[in-house]
């Protein structure tokens, strides 16, 4: 029989729907910014595999000219990226959910196993839990990511009084560097995320929207038998009986 | 195990004996609301960011954005402290910048004919200084990153004399004259300065912290030779704690002020402080 099965918390549900239009306009506004100088390239000695970014990218996107409009916006809506983020994290310890997201010894193996399954390499069921290897992995990931664009920011928006960070972070130069392979990292992330939300399907994204998943629960055992994604390991409210 | 007594809660599973069409509706009733609500937090979203847009303009951009970077710049000035310094670097690194900016550079500069022009803080008057002068006040060198608010910068090494020994030499920049010592500013200080080309084409405001910094320097040569006509000649601001922007080249006059100085950038959508 089926059943509604919590999944995520209404707050984490906010932290995300929030963090998605801000990080967006703080990658768009970076982008205004970049274009001032844009030097970043792939390549070795006079040989450029790929230039961030080619002509036909900027006039696309219409990037050009707008250095003290993005400033500005990034210099505002730093503090809602910055903000949402310490609240997330501040709400993953104290509500216990840091126990789904942070990896564990066994992640990395399993996080293996979940990529050869989603290349079609590992046929074998992966195991059942809110949050498999891959992607506690990943979130935390990114979440250290946050930080990391946070610290390189701030070491470049003030490299005087932060100078200690600054030389932290390898100099004025290769903090500017890093905050941009940042941002680079964070558009992996969406494009391999787009695509495995799209994978998981609708029961499972609509858990990032509403809160539950429609589970198969077996009516003797109450233990979920199908489901893309299942009840976390802790949560024994139902299987436990 | 004993189930622990549960006060009846909506995030928590529904009852088992539910049937499975009972449990279908609860989820569409509850995807539907969370759906409403994801638009509506949505539309309100882009609701606030069209009202943003539409604040009138505030020097380049919409005054709301530019009460943030004000108050960042309060937030900033409050955590600032004249003993932290900018980097300095071997001499042998230090490049010739590229001269990115010749606004207020105009007419042809006439190098005897030229003075700094200081007016006093309070009285307002006058009073006219050579590149001697200022060349007689100890000389400073170091090499500093230049950075430009477009995102590249340089290593570049300076010479001049500190902004705070000339207003502790000629104390302009308080209301009584009494020198202006950076680290016990008097309560009569002035809490701007700006800074002005011969043609007052170009202009900057500093903060006084900013301009009594020991690395604000009023400078004269750069990577040990005078400074050219095309980087500032005879004599500019540098100031490692502000974006290339603020180190106005061929300085013509210097006031102090109550209130923000105008600013040739900041009138066109940059932050005022631009600093560091």
């Amino acid at each position: 029989m089926k059943q509604l099965v919590e999944k995520h918390p209404l707050a984490i549900r906010w932290f995300h729907w929030v963090n998605f239009p801000v990080l967006s306009l703080m990658i768009w506004s970076g982008l205004w910014i970049y274009w001032a100088n844009d030097v970043y390239r792939i390549g070795w000695g006079h040989t450029t595999l790929f230039k961030f970014f080619p002509q036909s990218f900027n006039d696309a996107l219409h990037l050009d000219h707008k250095l003290a409009q993005g400033m500005s916006w990034h210099f505002v809506l730093m503090w809602v990226f910055f903000g949402n983020g310490v609240l997330y994290v501040l709400y993953t310890i104290i509500s216990g959910e840091w126990r789904y997201l942070l990896p564990t010894r066994h992640s990395f193996r399993e996080a293996v196993l979940v990529t050869l399954h989603d290349l079609g390499l590992y046929k074998k069921p992966l195991p059942v839990r809110k949050f498999n290897g891959a992607q506690q992995i990943a979130y935390t990931s990114v979440i250290l990511m946050g930080l990391g664009s946070v610290l390189t920011g701030l070491a470049i928006y003030k490299p005087v009084q932060f100078g200690w960070l600054t030389q932290a972070l390898g100099g004025y130069e290769f903090a500017r560097i890093i905050h941009f392979v940042l941002t680079l990292g964070y558009v992996l992330f969406f494009i391999v995320h787009i695509a495995q939300v799209v994978r998981a399907g609708w029961n499972n994204f609509r858990a990032m929207v509403a809160g539950f998943e429609v589970e198969e629960i077996n009516p003797a055992t109450h233990e979920i038998v199908a489901g893309p994604t299942s009840l976390p390991a802790a949560d024994a409210s139902l299987s436990s009986k | 195990m004993t189930e622990p007594i549960r006060t009846p809660d909506p995030l928590t599973p529904k009852p088992r004996q539910q049937s499975e069409a009972a449990v279908l509706a609860d989820a569409r009733r509850r995807s539907r609301r969370s759906f409403i609500g994801l638009g509506l937090a949505s539309l309100a979203g882009l609701g606030g960011w069209r009202w943003l847009l539409s604040r009138p303009d505030d020097a380049g951009i919409p005054h709301p954005l530019r009460q943030v970077l004000d108050a960042n710049g309060r937030l900033s000035r409050a955590y600032f402290k004249e003993t932290r310094l900018a980097p300095e670097f071997a001499r042998s690194r230090a490049r010739t910048p590229r001269e990115n900016g010749d606004v207020g550079l105009d007419s042809e500069l006439d190098a005897d004919a030229w003075r700094l022009r200081v007016q006093a803080y309070g009285t307002g008057k006058l009073q006219e200084f050579t590149l001697a002068d200022i060349k007689a006040l100890p000389k400073v060198e170091m090499t500093t990153e230049l950075k430009c608010i477009e995102g590249w910068s340089v290593v570049v090494h300076w010479a001049g004399a500190r902004l705070s020994d000339f207003l502790a030499r000629y104390p302009l920049a308080t209301r009584n004259g009494r020198p202006a010592d950076p680290l016990h500013p008097p309560a009569d200080l002035a809490p701007y300065v700006g800074m002005l080309t011969p043609d007052e084409q170009y202009y900057v405001g500093l903060d006084m912290a900013s301009a009594l910094h020991p690395q604000t320097l009023l400078c004269y040569e750069m990577n040990g030779q005078p400074l050219t006509p095309g980087h500032g000649a005879p004599l500019r601001l540098v100031t490692p704690l502000k974006y290339g922007i603020k180190h106005l080249k061929r300085i013509g006059t210097i006031a102090f002020a109550d209130t923000r100085p105008k600013d040739y950038w900041a009138e066109l959508g940059y932050d005022w402080d631009a600093g560091h």
